[in-house]
């Protein structure tokens, strides 16, 4: 396999970590001020404050991985995006800030303040909007190069139908893989109550998950018709991934093996963002940017690779021992141990 | 303002902002450990409570931390493309290696956080530090070597603009990275001993003679006493280097614009750009050819033989004084306290000594704001000494200045804040009141 491939399936994979433990924690923040808000709030709060206080840290480096891995790999990245994505990036970066350091005021510190919970939850929504605007960039259209001059128009991506479809399907994903998630951390938590809640919310939010991936689907096929049909030629990622999701509703209404759902979840997401991706290809950013002629030298992409195996050794069994004690601890969950 | 001043601004604030926490959070856990390994082997629970209650205050520091760590990472990429093209090429490893150490480092404090009463053996507890102290060591190690390839570059060539035969492993090891990585570990090591003890000797001067304090300050001014002395010898031998690799930096410290052997090493002074005389200033023949060259009459190289454009600005002289002055302080304060302890011991907690170990405490990270300001501003015209200069470097993007003063607003906010949830976690749960709920004994003194 050629360096490239490996280079870009590597960050791929962490984007993905980094979609799915980000997803948890911003759902999670949104539906505990839901919860506040609507007066079921409590329980929830305690099962989503025992399961990201040891966690969110970790959820950010996935997303430093990948953006510090990316310039490593295709240096051109930085200067293209670097140069464009000035504000958007700015405003991600602001916001992940205020969430990040609140949240450890609030949990560490512990003010009970309204304004805290209001911050966490609405941060939890923008950021994924903001994000995921990266990847409508991608697509082209929004940059253009004149000489060695880089403009970005704002205007563009703010008037494109593709662009807002891209934004509401990551707030439903969000949604959806979050109460998933809190469902089976619930009911492994033996909190009934919450569970019932959680379950319910799950299915609220599984048809618009599919409405707003059908959504993007067509609005992709306007905005980059080429990368629609690379995509067809891909299709059967597509398929699996529905296939996944239809187990997990079944799971959900049925009651049944919360674990395996999200497990579903986790697949359905996989298989969708590894079929996008890969049909994404060859281009970075289209049309400007392609893997093979934006990469580093061979040696400083073996280097990396051998880094990342060295890398994976240690964080595989650390991670692990992190979700033995926390997440898959009976007595942790339950909350008898604080 | 032109996008390039902007661009120094915004990387210059917010790196200024990072390194408190970043510091912070290399040299705390290593004090924790002390700390805790210390209440291990003498069966003294008042030890494990001050680990305890460092980790609690650590938590917030170590986040704002992780937030602003994020914030560089991408903002040299948005401000910077330029810069980060090229160090993409070239120097990608050892920040590839940094997210992994950090990675490391996080999985275990948060481990180590919320596990405090839940091991049988307390040394298990212990153990889970290592991985810390070694993480967030590595990780100001790998991101270190970075500095150190700008202001030594190697492990490629540069032929019509496409940059070529590069070595990873050589670009990251090169000259200046021995001296540079360990001058930042140990003083970021020797302002966290000495934050630390600047609190203790805070509590005591406001009355609170407790032994549990009087345990505090002796291990934190002891362990600030030896962690100054390694830093200045480090400091000692990063002077060497400059004298070596870049002789213009050391030379636009000291004001020294002719080459001479032997060369004086200049304090203070004023001086007069047109004539390049000096006034006012301290001179000590020949110590500086003794700080270069470890001999008092060697010759030093003088800024004349370098292009008028390629000097560094001036006023640098100040931020090395500075940060040397800082250093001796440090080390005289502490070795005083540490003689009155063992020798005249009734004077241990006289209220001058506690004052200047009280401001011991802020001065030592202004050194570490000077010793890197210094850094930086001497390295300039250059972002990548001898190849790429700042101004070829930053964005053009129009919309720069608004974000500098979003950011400059952040950084205040989590500044006022962060202090002030520090301040009220120490205020609102006295140490006295937590020695009790725990049934921890304690004494008045």
């Amino acid at each position: 396999m050629p360096y490239e491939l490996i280079g870009i399936s590597v960050l791929w994979i962490f984007l993905y970590g980094y979609v799915i433990t980000a997803s948890i924690d911003f759902g999670a923040g949104f539906f505990s001020y839901y919860g506040k808000m609507t007066g079921k709030g409590e329980m929830i709060h305690a099962v989503i404050s025992r399961y990201l206080s040891p966690v969110w840290e970790v959820t950010n480096v996935f997303l430093v991985f990948f953006f510090v891995g990316i310039v490593g790999f295709f240096p051109e990245t930085a200067y293209y995006y670097g140069t464009a994505l000035m504000v958007p990036a700015s405003i991600a970066l602001l916001l992940l800030a205020i969430r990040g350091s609140f949240y450890a005021f609030s949990h560490y510190g512990n003010p009970k303040s309204h304004i805290y919970h209001l911050l966490y939850g609405a941060t939890g929504l923008l950021i994924p909007a903001a994000l995921s605007t990266v990847l409508t960039i991608s697509e082209g259209g929004y940059i253009s190069k004149l000489g060695n001059t880089i403009t970005f128009h704002a205007g563009a991506l703010f008037a494109s139908p593709y662009s807002w479809s891209v934004v509401c399907l990551a707030l439903v994903s969000v949604m959806f893989i979050s109460a998933t998630f809190l469902t089976y951390y619930a009911n492994k938590a033996n909190d009934r109550q919450a569970e019932e809640i959680l379950r319910t919310w799950a299915l609220f939010w599984s048809l618009p998950t599919i409405f707003a991936s059908i959504l993007t689907f067509m609005a992709l096929y306007v905005q980059n018709p080429e990368h629609f049909s690379r995509m067809m030629n891909n299709s059967w990622w597509f398929i699996l991934s529905l296939a996944f999701f239809l187990n997990v509703v079944r799971l959900l209404i049925l009651k049944r093996s919360y674990g395996f759902g999200f497990v579903s979840v986790m697949l359905q997401f996989f298989t969708a963002f590894w079929g996008y991706g890969a049909s994404h290809l060859p281009y970075l950013l289209y049309p400007y940017l392609v893997i093979q002629s934006s990469m580093t030298s061979p040696k400083m992409a073996l280097a990396l690779i051998w880094a990342f195996i060295g890398g994976l050794c240690l964080f595989i069994p650390s991670i692990t021992l992190l979700l033995r004690l926390f997440l898959f601890n009976a007595n942790y969950r339950k909350g008898v141990i604080k | 303002m032109d996008t390039v001043l902007i661009s120094r601004m915004m990387i210059g604030i917010t790196l200024g902002f990072h390194i408190i926490f970043a510091t912070l959070g290399v040299g705390i856990p290593f004090m924790i450990l002390l700390a805790e390994w210390f209440g291990m082997i003498r069966k003294d629970p008042q030890y494990s409570l001050l680990a305890r209650r460092w980790a609690r205050g650590y938590s917030i520091t170590v986040a704002v931390g992780v937030v602003t760590g994020t914030i560089i990472g991408l903002q040299l990429s948005l401000f910077f493309p330029g810069f980060m093209r090229i160090a993409g090429h070239v120097i990608s490893l050892p920040l590839f290696l940094e997210t992994f150490a950090f990675f490391f480092e996080a999985i275990f404090l948060g481990i180590y956080l919320y596990t405090w009463d839940r091991f049988k053996k307390p040394v298990t507890h212990l153990l889970l530090l290592f991985p810390v102290v070694i993480g967030s060591g590595l990780s100001a190690f790998f991101i270190t070597t970075v500095n150190a390839f700008m202001n030594t570059p190697q492990g490629f060539t540069i032929r019509n603009g496409v940059i070529l035969e590069i070595d990873p492993l050589k670009s990251m090891f090169n000259p200046a990275t021995p001296t540079e990585t360990t001058h930042v570990i140990a003083s970021a090591y020797m302002t966290c001993a000495a934050v630390l003890a600047a609190i203790s000797a805070f509590y005591i001067l406001r009355g609170k003679r407790i032994d549990y304090y009087r345990k505090a300050l002796r291990l934190t001014a002891g362990t600030t006493f030896v962690l100054t002395l390694a830093t200045s010898i480090i400091g000692d031998l990063s002077g060497k280097f400059l004298a070596n690799q870049q002789p213009e930096k050391l030379a636009a410290a000291e004001w020294l614009f002719h080459s001479e052997s032997p060369a004086d090493l200049l304090i203070g002074g004023v001086l007069d750009p047109v004539t390049q005389q000096v006034k006012y200033g301290i001179k000590i023949p020949g110590l500086l050819s003794f700080l270069a060259h470890d001999d008092f009459h060697s010759k030093v190289i003088g800024l004349n033989e370098f292009p008028r454009d390629l000097w560094p600005p001036l006023f640098v002289h100040y931020l090395f004084d500075l940060m040397v002055s800082v250093g001796i302080f440090s080390a005289a304060v502490t070795a005083f306290f540490v003689c009155i302890r063992y020798l005249i011991s009734r004077l241990e907690w006289n209220r001058w000594l506690l004052r200047a170990l009280l401001i011991n405490g802020p001065l030592s990270m202004l050194a570490i704001e000077f010793g890197w300001t210094y850094a930086e501003i001497g390295r300039q015209p250059w972002i990548l000494r001898g190849y790429m200069k700042v101004a070829e470097a930053a964005t053009t993007s129009p919309q720069a200045g608004s974000m500098l003063v979003v950011f400059c607003a952040l950084y205040l906010v989590l500044g006022i804040l962060s202090s002030y949830i520090l301040m009220r976690m120490a205020s609102s749960n006295p140490v006295e009141n937590e020695m009790e709920k725990r049934g921890v004994k304690w004494n008045a003194i």
